[in-house]
């Protein structure tokens, strides 16, 4: 029987595993280079967020590519695609800030062993350079252009059902300030949410994400470099 | 802790390279957490605390600092130590004047947990000495970079974050 420790470890690694996929999508396709990289250093520190965690958990290569999608716990919204920068970065807004409470978390809970404590303490570091980021990001789209204030909005429209795996009144109070900020209507709290991915529930998009990041280690089971 | 022991181990790893940033020594960078002997000095282990969460030079570092102990040792081992985590605050001064030299603004502020303030500024550029410098970007080509540029040399420059 999994532990209620590991689940939640699991949920949180994998929430970085597969946020950490999707940006790398972005690889030579951003809107700058400056963004390419930058995208891509954080899709390397949730990289290696979830690795460290993953190893405290069992095999990280089994966990990571021999699992189905149903298996996956990571909250919805971090398997939802690219779409437009506006919906990247918003994206982006709503796991930094879920991160922002996750690590603390884990540094003040003595049950967890060391190496859970030391991917904690670097990755609240990590992931305050992660949401100067995207909140930078979102406040300049959304107070930019009328086209880039319309995208924006569309895609706190769009993502806004699937906070409810990650929300909590921490999450409201770091985000919505940032939504005002970009002078956004933000929804409300109350308004309908997705339903839980704990019971292993996910939307469509995840099945093909895992096909792509596991099929090169399925089509060469045990391969080294 | 440097024992007179291990000595022969702490000048080896003097010689290791960072391989992002080679002028720094994984002494200067601070990731070296323990060394010590055992069998009369047949053996070495050592242990690393890596810098960042998915820093692809880790597990080099690990394998170049094996390499160049087991020129000295019959048995090598390389630990890894993910609590207390790296931080610049490990940095040796001599690590951050190297950083200087090479072209790369070293680590300004201090870091605490669990809040940090990610808002620091390289005190100077590393080229011209001006303190007029801003932002280009808050990432760069390693994950502990960021992009820069001196307003008064215009030359871009490197800043290793605070971390």
């Amino acid at each position: 029987m999994v532990s209620p420790t590991s689940e939640r470890l699991l949920t949180y690694a994998d929430g970085a595993l597969v946020l950490s996929h999707r940006l790398s999508e972005w690889m030579s396709n951003a809107p700058t280079m400056e963004e390419d990289i930058a995208l891509g250093n954080i899709a390397l520190d949730l990289l290696g967020q979830a690795r460290g965690l993953l190893q405290t958990l069992g095999d990280e290569d089994q966990l990571a590519y021999f699992r189905e999608a149903h298996e996956f716990r990571n909250p919805l919204l971090c398997e939802l695609p690219n779409g437009d920068f506006a919906v990247t970065m918003m994206r982006q807004l709503f796991a930094d800030a879920w991160f922002a409470e996750v690590w603390p978390a884990l540094l003040a809970d003595d049950s967890v062993s060391a190496d859970v404590r030391g991917v904690a303490e670097k990755a609240v570091k990590e992931n305050a350079y992660h949401w100067r980021h995207s909140s930078a990001w979102v406040v300049r789209l959304g107070d930019g252009t009328e086209e880039s204030h319309r995208r924006t909005q569309e895609a706190l429209d769009a993502l806004w059902p699937y906070r409810g795996e990650i929300a909590s009144d921490a999450w409201y109070a770091k985000v919505e300030p940032a939504l005002a900020e970009a002078t956004l209507t933000t929804p409300a709290r109350d308004a309908w949410t997705q339903r839980s991915s704990a019971d292993g529930w996910h939307t469509e998009h995840l099945g093909y994400l895992l096909a792509e990041m596991q099929s090169l280690a399925r089509a060469h089971p045990g391969a080294t470099w | 802790m440097v024992t007179a022991t291990a000595r022969r181990a702490w000048d080896v790893l003097e010689t290791v390279p960072d391989p992002e940033i080679p002028v720094l020594s994984v002494v200067d960078l601070g990731i070296v957490r323990a060394v010590e002997e055992y069998d009369g000095g047949r053996g070495v282990t050592v242990t690393l605390t890596p810098t960042y969460s998915g820093c692809p030079a880790t597990e080099v570092i690990a394998r170049d600092v094996r390499t160049a102990l087991e020129a000295s040792y019959d048995e090598v081992e390389v630990r890894t130590q993910l609590s207390p985590a790296w931080t610049t605050e490990w940095m040796t001064d001599a690590g951050r004047e190297k950083l200087r030299g090479y072209g790369i603004a070293p680590p300004a502020g201090r870091t605490t947990l669990p809040l940090i303030d990610v808002s620091g500024a390289p005190a100077a550029c590393p080229r011209c000495g001006s303190d007029a410098v801003e932002e280009l970007a808050g990432f760069g080509s390693t994950p502990c970079k960021a992009l820069w540029r001196c307003t008064t040399c215009r030359e871009p420059f490197d800043y290793f974050k605070t971390h």
